[in-house]
């Protein structure tokens, strides 16, 4: 399963989450030397929320503020619970 | 109360993100035909946490959504929940369909405890039009937004540089509010690198009694709040007008340079002081 | 030491006091070249190099004129890299993208040391990452006018490209296939370096006019080409269509409209990006509509500054650089447009040089830190994307200098407690303009005064950070490599700051 949501504009992200048989966070951003550990926390708090484990998500990201990429990981898991 | 109201694309975080330092009086979010239909969720999902989240928001916040009928309509309406949303602006508006999300509303703010959400229609079908006398009755209108792109597809006409082809409807509309002390908001001008073209059509909407217009540019907003806010010599004989009948409180009328000046011509004047106060022209 | 600005310098370099410092100093001149008999004539790099027996260690200067299209500076380039002549000085007034061939002269140490204004491309990127075996010292154009006047820069050779030529080694840059203006920026090569080469693609019998005084010139090489034309007027000539920027810059026109600052004989200079190009098109706008005529315009010059000449909105123009083929042509045939040296434009030993006479500019930054120093030199990583240029000479010199930029770019706020950098002294910077908000120095109390009661979102510099924060997150401290790899020279011959190497991890 699987589901992708955003875009690589500026100041979007695209996320990228496929199941997986473990959680796995991957974040290439063009400000991660900067807010790599805010996207990472926001990720993972999403995911706590969402009650989702055993995913790989992977986000491409262009300065995406918290909340876009929130939003963005939302979408992405409607997206994946969608794929069946 | 405002001049213009910004439309912004509701997926496109650039735009959304800097929704408040536009110099709109308020910003249209839009769900609907700026965002295609694979993306309604993602928009919806978008706006959602940026009006939960951010510090920064804009003066009035209207929320476009999709269509009465449409499968999206009522996950759109999960977005007042965020309580940031001032106005729903619903397309495709007539009598019958603003009853049914009247209704509607009231059981949802009702089940989520949500104040009374106030609504602009969006006219833009001969129905609409003709039936805009009968949206009187609903005390959630705030006012109506004429949408002239679609009302002339209705229509099967081409709109021309004079816009002859929708005076009747922005006089409908006109008529409408004023007759209801509703907000009359014309349609947008629609060619974005045309200055001088955006320029006539504000001046001769606002000639035949528009109060606002809806802009599709940010770079459109300066011309829109120039043409519909009073002008300088407006406040000036305002403010006189004003202090003159504090000074003669028993008189009912008193001439002011060579004019009579009665009870209507005063509340005139007030209304526009009320304007420049609002939008900061004082 | 630490120095005027809170920055550590090494105790070997004079560090930097405060910015009019130097109006307690004497001017120091060595002596000008002497006056050369007979200009000779040469076919190619090479015979000079054989003829002045250029060998390793030595310095060489350029300028940067033509820009992105610049053949000369890539072409002696190669000649080092033939004869593998070790450890040169190289002294380019700027490096642009364009100049890649340097790469693996640096890496290869046959450039070990540079002094430039402004840099940026893969020469910056290599020189970041520590590459570069010596120093790299960033000045700005007046202080590097300073520098080789003092004999602190001693030229050994001004390799000077010039468009065109004349039988007495007179030259100029306003006519021939490579045309790119005036040469301003050469000047004080031209005046000091031990020897002078002009390098040109036109030889003349006679100039009329022309710039370039033949007594200081040595050599002469005529080769295919010395520009690609492209390459040269690549100047921005649009004004910007992003709604931020042209908020900013239209709320930039109107507070100085505010500030009376618009007025009859006035005097400015702007930056040549997309927003400031705006800034100029609001004023013009705003002193037809008042009907003012303003001094001058100064700086590198765009067709807007032209426009506003021929429309009789200002008297002259001082150009120092041609950004664009309009200010080229304009140079070549408006006698109001006049051309001004990097010295006269911004050494501030100068008597009254154009700098000082400026009522205000607009500059952009990179950064902004809480005492208003400005970073345009490095990004917030340390990796250098630019240089000083003027910006600090006219800083100084302008009645009131104004920084206009937006909040955030990418996420990336751009005021910071701190710049990675400092380029321009915090004292020497008066006004912040963003789209959310607009702050002035405190030193300015005369500015607060006046603004008082003004309808502006004015806040206190650390309040506009405050809300950036609250907008972006706060971002993660960087931290720089030990390694310095150079230094920020400021325009009186002082140190206002280090460069280092930039983490290998970013």
């Amino acid at each position: 399963m699987k589901g992708v949501a955003g875009s690589k504009e500026s100041n979007d992200c695209l996320i990228t989450i496929e199941s997986s048989n473990e959680t796995k966070i991957e974040i290439n951003s063009i400000v991660g030397a900067f807010f790599y550990d805010q996207i990472y926390s926001t990720i993972e708090n999403t995911l706590k929320n969402e009650n989702i484990t055993d995913v790989h998500v992977i986000v491409e990201d262009k300065g995406a503020l918290d909340y876009t990429i929130k939003s963005r990981l939302l979408t992405a898991i409607e997206r994946m619970r969608e794929d069946v | 109360m405002f001049r213009s109201l910004l439309f912004i694309p509701g997926n496109n975080p650039s735009m959304i993100q800097n929704a408040d330092i536009f110099m709109a009086d308020g910003i249209i979010f839009d769900l609907e035909d700026a965002v295609s239909i694979s993306e309604k969720n993602n928009a919806r999902n978008l706006i959602k946490h940026y009006l939960d989240n951010s510090s920064v928001l804009p003066k009035q916040v209207v929320l476009r959504v999709n269509s009465f009928g449409s499968e999206w309509f009522i996950k759109d309406l999960e977005i007042l929940k965020t309580k940031k949303v001032n106005y729903l602006l619903v397309p495709k508006l007539d009598y019958e369909s603003l009853n049914t999300i009247s209704s509607f509303l009231s059981d949802f703010e009702e089940k989520e405890k949500l104040e009374e959400t106030k609504i602009i229609a969006l006219v833009e079908t001969a129905k609409g039009i003709t039936e805009m006398s009968l949206f009187a009755q609903n005390n959630r209108l705030m006012g109506v937004l004429l949408g002239a792109e679609d009302l002339t597809n209705d229509l099967e006409i081409k709109r021309t540089e004079t816009s002859l082809e929708i005076f009747y409807a922005r006089s409908q509309v006109i008529y409408f509010c004023r007759a209801n002390n509703l907000i009359a908001i014309d349609t947008p001008y629609t060619d974005i690198n045309n200055i001088d073209g955006l320029k006539t059509d504000c001046k001769y909407a606002y000639g035949l009694g528009m109060k606002a217009k809806a802009a599709i540019h940010p770079n459109q907003l300066e011309i829109i709040n120039d043409i519909f806010s009073p002008t300088k010599e407006e406040i000036e004989w305002a403010k006189a007008i004003i202090k003159l009948s504090e000074e003669n409180p028993e008189k009912g009328a008193f001439q002011y340079r060579g004019k009579m000046i009665d009870k209507p011509i005063i509340e005139r004047a007030k209304k526009i002081i009320q304007k420049a106060e609002i939008f900061n022209l004082l | 030491m630490i120095n005027g600005v809170g920055r550590y310098i090494p105790d070997n370099l004079k560090p930097f006091i405060s910015s009019d410092n130097y109006q307690g100093i004497p001017r120091k001149q060595i002596p000008k070249k002497t006056k050369v008999e007979n200009t000779q004539f040469v076919e190619n790099i090479s015979t000079i190099f054989e003829l002045i027996n250029i060998k390793s260690n030595m310095t060489l200067s350029f300028h940067h004129h033509l820009r992105n299209g610049d053949k000369v500076i890539q072409i002696v380039a190669e000649e080092i890299k033939n004869r593998n002549l070790l450890n040169m000085h190289i002294a380019p007034s700027s490096i642009f993208p364009s100049y890649t061939n340097l790469v693996d002269l640096i890496k290869n140490k046959n450039i070990t040391n540079i002094h430039t204004n402004y840099l940026n491309g893969e020469v910056a990127k290599i020189i970041s990452q520590g590459y570069l075996d010596g120093e790299l010292i960033m000045n700005t154009h007046g202080g590097r006018a300073v520098v080789i006047e003092s004999g602190e820069l001693p030229i050994d050779v001004a390799f000077i490209a010039c468009p065109v030529v004349d039988k007495n080694g007179n030259g100029h840059g306003a006519i021939g296939k490579s045309a790119c203006g005036t040469l301003g920026y050469a000047i004080s090569d031209l005046e000091y370096a031990k020897r002078v080469v002009l390098v040109t693609d036109t030889i003349v019998e006679n100039l009329e006019e022309y710039q370039i005084d033949g007594k200081f010139v040595d050599y002469v090489v005529k080769i295919d080409s010395i520009g690609d034309s492209s390459g040269i007027v690549s100047g921005t000539t649009e004004v910007t269509k992003d709604p931020i920027g042209l908020k900013i810059a239209k709320d930039c026109a109107n507070l100085l409209d505010y500030l009376g600052l618009i007025k009859n004989d006035f005097s400015m200079q702007t930056g040549a990006g997309k927003t400031s190009l705006a800034v100029v098109k609001f004023v013009n706008d705003l002193m037809v509509k008042k009907g003012i005529v303003g001094s001058f315009a100064s700086g590198g010059i765009t067709k807007a500054y032209v426009d506003m000449l021929e429309s009789n909105l200002f008297k002259s123009l001082y150009d120092v650089q041609c950004f664009d083929l309009d200010a080229v042509l304009s140079y070549a045939k408006n006698k109001n447009h006049l051309a001004m040296s990097a010295s006269e434009y911004g050494n501030p030993y100068e008597d009254n040089p154009i700098c000082e006479r400026l009522d205000f500019v607009i500059l952009g930054a990179t950064e902004i830190d809480l005492d208003f120093n400005v970073n345009v030199t490095t990004d917030s990583l340390g990796n250098l994307i630019g240089g000083s240029g003027g910006h600090a000479d006219i800083a100084h010199g302008a009645d009131v200098t104004i920084i206009i930029s937006p909040l955030v770019k990418s996420r990336i706020p751009i005021i910071k407690e701190k710049v990675m950098t400092v380029t321009t002294p915090g004292s020497d910077v008066d006004i912040l303009i963003t789209e959310r908000g607009i702050a002035i120095n405190p030193r300015r109390v005369d500015l607060r005064q006046k603004l008082k009661n003004s309808n502006y979102p004015i806040f206190e510099i650390n309040e506009l950070l405050e809300m950036t924060h609250k907008i972006t997150g706060v971002p993660r401290k960087i931290e720089t490599d030990d390694k310095i790899i150079g230094y920020v020279q400021y325009r009186d011959g002082t140190f206002l700051d280090c460069l280092r190497k930039v983490k290998d991890e970013y």
